[in-house]
């Protein structure tokens, strides 16, 4: 067990430099001076001068990279060139909204898919599994975004339930809060809800195939028991790697409802910080989403070896 | 107590009294597209920047009214020397900053010698530029002394980019704006709000409208709808145009149409072939329809143009003429110019919809009369990188929106490369000018030259689409600058 911890730990720091080195490279040679975006046309040659001297960008690459590098391992996360303000601030107030959606989509999808699932698998190829089947082959198809429009139609503009978008912030209080990230929460739970339930499902029935499976029936167990005593277990394995898989989507891929619901989340300030060249910006939050999804990937294969004992003796 | 805490004080009774009054509406939200990058508009060209601080937060010498006029600010009144290099400006007096410390003479000297320092990243240099002393002669008259007559120097002074700052205070204008304005800073939670409450220690009136909260929404669906659903009040550069008949109809909004000073102009890289031959540029000037590219990317919205020049101006003249919309002398003009079968040519277009759909249109209108787009969406730095620093473009759709800008024409770097003696010199009589009628004539002349040699196609001129609810009164229909002035804004009883 400890040889395995340790050889994904490894693999993770290697992840880590790699993905770092490419987004640092990929970032500069995207064609475009943050400096001669922020002042405009009408700047002068000697105003770009001053304002590049200013945010650093003169020196040499390799040096600002290891720069970068460095701070990020001590917390620093450098200046944004467009804000004026330390990035690791701007990161925090974003994360409280970005993590929170994230996780109450999570927590959505997962309430709606694994009931949805497991009652599909149970009444495989009668009405119940016909019908969960086209729910979700809908829900897979529907774009989010869309759906998300429709849903502020129908709640905000129409019954007036919950606002249009926008995030009031914690401190106005934990329910509002929660209200403002209800409709966006929904709108991302939806579709994941439906891939979610179909791995649920499928893995479900590869399960109700096994032998073990046929001599707990033998053993007089009924059909529902031999499914929640036996098989559930063992079908979670791959509905786990999903749920790892979605929440790293949550975290980074709600830029699209972040814009739609107007929400001040990590996804708009990276989509913002694009338009204006706002490099560091860029660098700091795609590393830090790079390493959610590295450390979200790190928990999910420990959670593996908990779930899965063959795991645990594997050398 | 000292007078901040005082102000403090005040403001928090007025905004629990807001909070708690139910008949009297004090409060607004504004929602505008982009949010501004920094609050300092002296340190930065985003337009956004304006929207929030100009007149409300921030004050000049002299600031624009709503049809574009120039008046007094903290400048109540000014004497010019009959040479026209000494302007003796007398200040207002009582004027306080938000922190409580008084605004005099010193620092309006502060202010325009930090605009025009060497190391100033003023994105506005050339505003400062003829200003070659400022001197203080008693606490509330400033002498500035210009090293040549400048007939626009008032008009300069009254851009966001030239507002009086404190020196205490400048180096933290961009996080935590300290003006002299009406309404003062209370909080900026990023990328969702800005908010502002009323200066109660205003050296003039203090506006009616206690608080004023202003949002950030960029997609178009998304200011449909948080208009709709009433979480805004007003929405300043409405993006959704084809929205407006909807809004119009129902009785709890009003739309309210106005000019900019955004000439859209299709530029062409005069000094490229086949762009440098007269006739050619006059052939894509006829083989434009304005009217459809209004009615087809802007909803109907927007005031044709024949030369570079706002249309509500009054020295406005109208050559659309010289550029009818006439293919047929479009295809006899390029086969005088040796291209009977037409070019191929680039068409880089920025972000905003002006450019994405009206590019579209205009390269069907340029097919029919033989001239191939290579159309390219670029993004607004790449188009900064690649068009105007690089000049590697044939044609581009873009939007000018500083007032008077006609005098990119003089400049013969600016990204179109248009290269005439002429109309330099009538740029350099009209700075020297100021008699209004000399000025008015001269820029006449400016407007025809520019329209005969057909520097660049010009389209239209933008309009501004405000959407509020039905109360709000006192807003601002024109945008002759960028701001969103909030000081005369009331709500209906």
């Amino acid at each position: 067990m400890i040889a395995y911890v340790l050889r994904r730990l490894v693999s993770l720091i290697i992840s880590l430099i790699v993905a770092s080195l490419v987004i640092f490279v990929v970032v500069e040679i995207v064609p475009g001076d943050p400096a001669a975006y922020m002042l405009g046309m009408n700047a002068q040659p000697d105003t770009l001068a001053a304002l590049r001297a200013e945010l650093g960008l003169d020196g040499s690459k390799v040096a600002r990279y290891f720069g970068w590098v460095a701070g990020m391992v001590q917390g620093d996360f450098g200046t944004s060139y467009t804000y004026r303000t330390p990035v690791s601030g701007m990161i925090a107030d974003r994360v409280w909204v970005s993590l929170p959606l994230a996780l109450y989509a999570l927590i959505l999808s997962t309430l709606i898919a694994f009931p949805a699932g497991i009652y599909a698998a149970s009444r495989r190829g009668r009405a119940g599994d016909m019908g969960v089947m086209a729910a979700t082959q809908l829900g897979v198809a529907i774009p989010n975004f869309w759906f998300a429009m429709v849903l502020v139609l129908i709640f905000a503009i129409n019954l007036g339930w919950f606002s249009a978008g926008g995030f009031p912030g914690w401190d106005k209080g934990l329910w509002s809060g929660l209200k403002a990230l209800t409709l966006p929460a929904v709108a991302l739970a939806l579709p994941q809800a439906a891939i979610l339930a179909r791995v649920m499902r499928s893995s479900l029935l590869d399960m109700l195939g096994e032998d073990f499976i046929r001599t707990a029936r033998a053993k007089g167990l009924s059909a529902g028991q031999a499914l929640w005593r036996h098989a559930l277990r063992n079908a979670l394995i791959p509905v786990l790697t999903i749920i790892g898989l979605q929440f790293s989507f949550l975290l980074a891929g709600g830029i699209i409802i972040e814009q739609v619901f107007y929400l001040p989340g990590l996804g708009r300030l990276v989509f913002q910080s694009i338009t204006q060249r706002d490099l560091i910006v860029v660098e700091s939050v795609v590393m830090l989403l790079v390493f959610a999804v590295i450390v979200v990937n790190f928990a999910v294969d420990l959670a593996y070896a908990v779930v899965d004992p063959r795991l645990r003796v594997r050398v | 107590m000292t007078i901040m805490t005082r102000m403090l004080t005040a403001s928090a009774i007025a905004l629990m009294a807001g909070v708690g009054a139910v008949q009297a509406q004090t409060s607004i939200t504004v929602a505008i597209q982009l949010e501004p990058p920094n609050l300092d508009p002296t340190g930065g060209a985003a337009e956004a920047i304006d929207s929030v601080v100009y007149s409300n937060i921030f004050e000049g010498l002299t600031r624009f009214a709503s049809d574009g006029s120039v008046g007094p600010g903290l400048a109540k009144s000014w004497e010019i020397s009959d040479d026209g290099l000494t302007y003796t400006f007398h200040l207002q007096e009582g004027v306080l900053f938000h922190d409580g410390s008084d605004m005099n003479a010193e620092d309006v000297k502060f202010s325009l010698d930090r605009a025009r320092a060497e190391d100033s990243t003023n994105a506005q240099k050339p505003l400062f530029a003829q200003i070659a002393d400022v001197s203080v002669t008693d606490r509330l008259t400033v002498v500035v002394t210009l090293s040549q007559p400048n007939g626009s120097f008032l008009f300069n002074m009254a851009w966001g980019d030239a507002v009086i700052v404190a020196p205490e205070t400048a180096a933290t204008n961009a996080t935590n704006p300290t003006g002299t304005g009406a309404f003062m800073f209370v909080n900026w939670v990023q990328g969702d709000r800005i908010e502002l409450t009323h200066n109660q220690f205003y050296w003039g009136a203090v506006p009616e409208l206690e608080t004023a909260t202003f949002r950030f929404i960029s997609d178009p669906t998304a200011a449909f709808a948080a208009m709709m659903a009433e979480d805004v009040d007003v929405f300043v550069g409405f993006p959704a145009p084809e929205n407006l008949p909807q809004f119009e109809a129902d009785p709890r909004f009003q739309v309210i149409v106005g000019s900019t000073e955004g000439e859209t102009i299709l530029a062409m890289n005069n000094k490229v072939a086949p762009f440098d031959n007269p006739l050619v540029r006059e052939a894509v000037a006829h083989a434009i329809d304005r009217q459809a590219i209004i009615d087809g990317a802007m909803f109907g919205y927007g005031t044709p143009i024949g030369t570079h020049f706002a249309p509500h101006n009054p020295a406005y003249l109208d050559l659309t003429g010289l550029s009818g919309y006439d293919p047929e002398r479009a295809r006899e003009l390029l086969a005088e110019a040796g291209l009977p079968d037409g070019f191929t040519t680039t068409l880089r277009l920025p972000p905003p919809s002006y450019a994405r759909r009206g590019g579209e249109i205009i390269a069907a209108q340029l097919r029919e009369v033989g001239i191939q787009t290579e159309v390219t969406n670029v993004e607004w730095a790449q188009w900064l990188e690649q068009v105007f620093g690089a000049k590697d473009f044939g044609l581009t759709i873009v939007s000018h929106t500083e007032p008077m800008d006609i005098n990119i024409y003089a400049n013969p770097e600016y990204y179109f490369q248009y290269d005439n003696q002429a109309f330099r010199d009538v740029m350099d009589a009209l700075t020297a000018t100021t008699d209004p009628d000399g000025r008015t004539a001269l820029m006449q002349q400016a407007q025809t030259i520019i329209a005969e040699d057909h520097v660049n196609g010009y389209l239209f001129q933008l309009a501004a689409l405000t959407v509020a609810k039905a109360g709000v009164e006192g807003l601002w229909p024109n945008a002759p600058v960028a701001a969103i002035d909030l000081t005369g804004v009331t709500w209906a009883e």
